[in-house]
């Protein structure tokens, strides 16, 4: 049986660029699916075909259990969408932005007055909720943005770049929101340039790079594609490193990379914590002065650049978004 | 899915807005009470109407003419707007909501409606005050403000689809604007058409704002002593020629702006 979020073959083409060139997708009920990519892989189209917005030239897609191409109808009334841009009426309050978009899911009027009103609870919004958003701050625009989407508690969530521009502490307050979120059931895309944050709340991850799914699988299993845990020293002194990779090849399962301007070595192994004493006591007995030493596993930047051969981050400022109009 | 309630919930959201963005309703009356004032005192005295060289004559034959270039501002307005939406993400969020499809314009151009019938008003006060009367029953002269109304609605429908279609709100403002100059000056609404070489003339007798604006002289009793109604079927029937054109163009762009809203992004 299919997921909560299913895509097939979604192709979507802008003149000459082809953004989307076959995504294929497929989330659990109750999961979170974080789609990884650098700007302009074409995160954004995908979440724009799958929310009705855009019409793909081919492929099928499947949400709630409904087809997007033969219902979007039917799919709009299933799903929440919080966009990269807080989409919210600078000009109304957050109670009347609230309560205009649950009229607007079909409720009562004063269904939607009560429902406005536990969501700028739940949201911590209460306070400013009869200013209008223009006088908001960046995280408070998200939050209402993000409880806009929630207004009819729907089954399956997109978030596109969520937490892009926000503060730390914004940023991890909103994680925690989408953390209770997925723990009430709710199936969950998010788009991410984070590779953080795809590690810190998705369930899966899909890494697309110029409209393709280059890889799928938990975080875990795509560091593990990467390669295993290696051992990272920095040595105190220049003249150490050549000692200390002597050292280190007696452990090593594979070739030591040096980094002369930070002495810094590094070596692939396994045996974990264990060999890691090993190796300190080794360097200790040579009296090899560490500055730091630690065992690393590959995160998931390293996974990112392993597979695209580029990092995550774009330097631009230009997103997805923009090729997609 | 109800497109009636749809409409009101964004009627009511862009009066809101109105109410707190007055500066943009004051702005919108600056140009007219302009153009009664500059017309009336200083082109007045020198632009002949009908038989009559009366500064009065001419100040009567004015009004209709700015009333009905007023409303058809409301094009830049809703287009402004509408752009604004785009820019901002909202239309994004209303196309994911399961709405009516039309009701964002609809709403939108309501709203302007509510917003024309506002300046409408203030706007006559000052005519009234410079020396502009009627000289029909009400009923008549309500029902030339109700013609301008609705060309007004026609033309935020325009704007409606312009907004849709260009990538900023500054554009949509003066794209707008620029083509509703020489479409409100090459018309009867500042001279007499008749007056005119005769091709502009043509064009003139033919423009659907100049057919609202002979019909409300009609129906507010200002054509000057003297005056030659021209040949032309829309000048000989205005209202009907105003009710037609006002109700045409409303189909035609309200048809194209939905089914550009549909794909909006795309």
């Amino acid at each position: 049986m299919p997921g909560a979020i299913y895509a097939e073959g979604l192709v979507k083409t802008f003149g000459d660029v082809r953004a989307l060139d076959g995504v294929d997708l497929d989330v659990p009920e109750g999961t979170v699916l974080g789609l990884l990519g650098p700007n302009g892989a074409g995160k954004t189209t995908t979440v724009r075909c799958l929310t009705t917005l855009l019409r793909p030239d081919s492929g099928s897609a499947v949400v709630a259990g409904i087809d997007v191409l033969k219902q979007p109808d039917a799919v709009r009334r299933s799903i929440g969408l919080s966009g990269q841009f807080a989409a919210v009426d600078e000009y109304l309050t957050g109670r009347e932005n609230l309560q205009m978009v649950g009229r607007l899911y079909q409720m009562k009027a004063k269904a939607a007055v009560t429902r406005a009103d536990e969501l700028l609870e739940q949201f911590d919004l209460a306070d400013a909720a009869d200013r209008p958003t223009k006088t908001y701050s960046g995280g408070m625009r998200r939050r209402l943005d993000l409880a806009a989407a929630l207004v009819v508690s729907p089954p399956v969530m997109f978030m596109d770049e969520p937490t892009t521009g926000l503060d730390p502490r914004n940023r991890q307050l909103l994680w925690e929101v989408i953390k209770q979120l997925v723990s009430g059931g709710t199936t969950l895309l998010l788009t991410t340039q984070y590779l953080e944050e795809a590690d810190h709340l998705a369930h899966d991850i899909a890494v697309v790079d110029h409209g393709h799914v280059i890889a799928t699988g938990t975080s875990d299993q795509l560091k593990a594609r990467t390669g295993g845990e290696r051992v990272e020293v920095v040595v105190h002194q220049r003249e150490d490193i050549q000692p200390a990779s002597e050292v280190l090849r007696g452990f090593g399962k594979g070739d030591t990379t040096v980094e002369e301007h930070m002495r810094k070595l590094t070596v692939p192994v396994t045996g974990g914590a264990k060999l890691l004493a090993e190796v300190i006591r080794e360097l200790d007995t040579r009296g090899i002065e560490i500055d730091d030493i630690g065992l690393r596993r590959p995160t998931l930047d390293d996974v990112f650049l392993s597979l695209t051969g580029h990092v995550a981050a774009a330097k631009d400022e230009e997103n997805d978004k923009e090729t997609a109009k | 899915m109800s497109a009636v309630s749809d409409s009101l919930v964004i009627t009511r959201r862009n009066l809101i807005r109105m109410g707190r963005i007055p500066e943009m309703i004051i702005f919108g009356l600056v140009q007219p009470i302009m153009f009664v004032v500059l017309f009336t005192y200083v082109f007045g005295g020198s632009i002949q109407v009908g038989s009559s060289s009366s500064t009065q004559a001419y100040r009567e034959f004015l009004m209709a003419g700015i009333f009905a270039q007023t409303v058809t501002f409301a094009t830049a307005g809703a287009g402004a707007g509408i752009a604004d939406d785009m820019h901002k993400g909202l239309i994004d969020r209303f196309r994911s909501l399961p709405m009516a499809r039309g009701a964002v314009l609809t709403g939108r151009t309501i709203a302007d409606s509510v917003q024309t019938a506002l300046t409408l008003v203030v706007l006559a006060v000052v005519a009234l005050i410079v020396g502009w009367r009627t000289h029909e029953n009400l009923g008549k002269v309500l029902a030339g403000f109700g013609l301008l109304l609705l060309l007004g609605y026609a033309f935020s429908w325009i704007g409606a689809l312009i907004g849709l279609s260009v990538r900023t709100p500054e554009a949509a403002t003066s794209g707008g604007l620029i083509w509703l100059f020489p479409l409100t000056f090459i018309s009867n609404a500042f001279v007499d058409a008749n007056q005119m070489p005769s091709f502009l003339r043509h064009i003139a007798e033919w423009n659907p704002f100049s057919a609202t604006v002979q019909a409300c002289r009609e129906l507010f009793g200002n054509l000057p002593p003297g005056f030659r109604t021209p040949d032309a079927w829309p000048m000989q029937h205005p209202v009907w020629a105003s009710l037609i054109w006002s109700v045409v163009i409303i189909l035609v762009f309200r048809t194209l702006a939905v089914r550009k809203y549909r794909r909006a992004g795309g």
